[in-house]
């Protein structure tokens, strides 16, 4: 199957893409044409996202007067239900944690012209790797033992169901897109059968608890946090934030990786393996998902269950495109996220919480289709721009 | 007569399937990733439930299904033929779409989390083929009488009329193919994409009408990945309508399978549900011959 359209990489794009102004507009003035260009960076990076906020905010006040309420009051009700309080926030830092890692598993892949739609399957198997490690190791580990085991069981599970579409993708040229969502069904229909065949607490869908590795919650630190689920995890997702974006933007490795996702005759031609680095992304990819497990079953309740992750893997992708496949906005998009999913319980006696799923595909409709639209926008405008100015297209060699 | 049970039951499972895969291969063979059969699916359901809800005629559910699939296959036009944005994420976005709208609705308009009322139906409504042979037959019989079960098995023959016997068909085609070629002779990609899609989901509607109107309601979330079963049969059966056909029809025949070996307690149901799965990974793997995919699949120019 053909490679879909590339994802919108435009975060490390813009410049490049946009820097095609007619050459008589460059050479007359330079430092004119740079500025023009990097203002349209700007904003082909920053609008989509407020418009799609936008488009939610519009469609959330028709669910809500549909419903009777006050928009105004709605809304008040929501922040005040996420960072208006502790206990709020930190389940807005918890649900924020498991985001921002099925974001940058995305937004990783998406960088390599790859879509990883198995954000759901990679999850759950990365912390169920961790929960069966921890039943594993006896009891009383200590934990600088027992953590970093996990979180590489974690990382070693996921990364292992996302080799494989990359794998395919290497060898056949199989569309990762297809096969991530076969997986997922495949994956998680594997583990319900091991689950509930063969490792479950009686009369429940979950694991028995971890011997070792279980990390403090935020609420033994701060007690003002009590009752939510917040954790170390959430430190976790930080750094791997941090390692993503060093990697990327920093190492040889992450460059190829951008290279093959903007153009892979170009990089190939360069001398990058393509395959190879398709495969590398895969399993990273995978990786980081499976890292996202760690939330529930290392920080929360400290065993494996069906179905802990409760669509994550899918709103990962949202965060993805709202984060414009950057490590950091993925986490600001995370908390965004996060946000209106705590805030739809706050709000859950004034208005249905599934407004909030509904605001939440909005968001991803609306950025995907903001994104080529403010680009084409933006480019229209650029164009009439240089006709005003009277550029003279450029005089073609003979 | 257990061949007449197996064959009841695999026809109440293939025709959805059937109804679904005929909107995946139209949609895909104009040249629009046809992700979101899931989501046109469940919303067809929801469409059927209501109208049945508040006419209190099944066919006029039917009509309900349709509609609320063509609705939802006219807004994937808009985000993937119209504005040109990425069809994958369009497809995931409208799956997510519709189970939060359909939720959010359905406690609007049944202040229910999980159900809509009864609603009238066609054919029979209880799981009648897992009984003995005599229900089975009742069932059978009822099956008969439901128009889209003969919707369902007309479909895909029809989708094969319409995209290889007619003139609209060759352009369909050609759009899916070579864009680009089609402009040349005066088609309009665009406008072509979009009656494809809207097709598409009057027809995953319809087997999600199906789905609401043999069970007599809409149940949160009630199309358990159908949609992406019948994406599956689209791939696997190489877009050509009658492969297609067989491969929904394999499907719901390993499904019945399983389910009639599942009070025997032999094989375990979770890798009976991963055959449709495993099966579409090996043909795009090549390992049923070479995939040929509409060329222009997913370009959004």
């Amino acid at each position: 199957m053909p490679a879909p359209s590339s994802p919108p990489t435009d975060a490390a794009a813009p410049a490049a893409r946009v820097a095609s102004a007619p050459p008589a507009v460059s050479e007359s003035q330079p430092g004119r044409a740079a500025s023009a260009t990097r203002g349209r960076a700007l904003l082909e990076g920053l609008l989509p996202p407020l418009v799609a906020l936008l488009v939610a905010l519009l469609v959330g006040d028709v669910l809500i007067l549909v419903f009777g309420q006050s928009p105004a009051r709605v809304y008040g009700l929501l922040l005040e239900g996420t960072w208006g309080n502790a206990y709020g926030f930190g389940q807005v830092l918890y649900k924020a944690t498991t985001l921002s890692f099925t974001g940058l598993a995305f937004a990783l892949a998406a960088r390599a012209g790859l879509f990883n739609v198995g954000g759901e399957s990679q999850l759950a198997m990365g912390g169920f790797a961790a929960a069966v490690l921890g039943l594993a190791l006896p009891t009383g580990t200590p934990w600088p033992v027992a953590v970093p085991l996990c979180i590489a069981a974690a990382a070693v599970g996921g990364g292992a169901v996302g080799a494989i579409p990359g794998a395919l993708r290497a060898r056949f040229g199989a569309s990762e897109v297809i096969v991530t969502i076969m997986l997922n069904f495949i994956v998680l229909a594997l583990l319900n059968w091991i689950v509930s065949a063969h490792l479950h607490v009686p009369e429940t869908l979950h694991t028995p608890e971890m011997n070792a590795g279980a990390v403090g919650r935020l609420s033994d630190l701060l007690p003002a946090f009590h009752g939510s689920a917040a954790n170390a995890v959430a430190l976790v997702a930080l750094a791997a934030a941090g390692a993503a974006w060093w990697y990327l933007f920093r190492t040889r490795g992450g460059y190829e990786l951008r290279a093959v996702g903007l153009q892979p005759d170009a990089a190939e031609y360069a001398g990058v393996h393509v395959g190879r680095t398709w495969l590398r992304a895969m399993a990273l990819s995978g990786a980081i998902a499976g890292l996202g497990g760690l939330n529930y079953v290392l920080g929360y309740k400290h065993y494996y269950e069906e179905g802990f992750s409760a669509g994550a893997g899918f709103l990962g992708i949202a965060v993805a495109l709202v984060g414009r496949n950057n490590p950091f906005g993925v986490l600001a998009a995370a908390l965004l996220f996060a946000t209106l999913s705590q805030g739809g319980l706050a709000v859950n006696a004034l208005v249905p919480k599934q407004m909030v799923e509904v605001l939440q595909a909005v968001v991803i409709l609306a950025m995907v289709t903001a994104v080529p639209e403010v680009r084409r926008v933006l480019a229209r405008a650029a164009g009439a721009a240089l006709r005003r100015d009277g550029a003279k297209p450029a005089k073609v060699a003979a | 007569m257990i061949a007449l049970v197996f064959l009841a039951q695999t026809l109440r499972i293939v025709i959805p399937y059937l109804l679904a895969a005929a909107g995946g291969v139209l949609s895909e063979r104009v040249g629009v990733i046809a992700l979101s059969l899931e989501g046109f699916m469940l919303g067809g359901a929801f469409g059927a439930a209501v109208t049945a809800h508040a006419t209190g005629s099944a066919w006029a559910g039917l009509l309900g299904g349709a509609v609320g699939g063509v609705l939802l296959g006219l807004l994937q036009a808009l985000a993937a033929v119209r504005f040109k944005a990425n069809q994958v994420v369009v497809g995931v976005a409208l799956n997510l779409l519709t189970v939060g709208v359909t939720r959010f609705f359905l406690r609007f308009l049944f202040d229910s989390s999980s159900n809509s009322p009864r609603v009238a139906g066609f054919g029979a409504s209880a799981e009648g083929a897992a009984g003995g042979a005599s229900s089975a037959a009742t069932a059978f019989l009822g099956s008969l009488g439901n128009p889209l079960v003969w919707i369902g098995l007309a479909i895909l023959p029809l989708v094969g009329w319409l995209l290889w016997r007619t003139p609209f068909g060759l352009r369909a085609r050609a759009v899916g193919e070579k864009p680009e070629a089609a402009t040349t002779l005066g088609v309009s990609v665009d406008r072509v994409r979009w009656i494809g899609v809207a097709l598409a989901g009057a027809c995953a509607g319809l087997g999600g009408a199906y789905l609401a109107l043999d069970q007599h309601q809409f149940t949160d979330g009630m199309t358990a990945g159908r949609g992406y079963i019948a994406l599956a049969a689209v791939i696997f059966g190489r877009w050509i309508p009658g492969r297609v056909a067989l491969a929904c029809l394999g499907f719901a025949a390993a499904e019945t399978l399983q389910i009639q070996l599942q009070g025997r307690g032999s094989f375990p149901s979770q890798f009976v549900e991963m055959i449709p799965y495993a099966l579409t990974i090996l043909a795009l793997a090549g390992l049923a011959g070479r995939a040929q995919a509409p060329a222009a699949l997913g370009r959004a120019e």
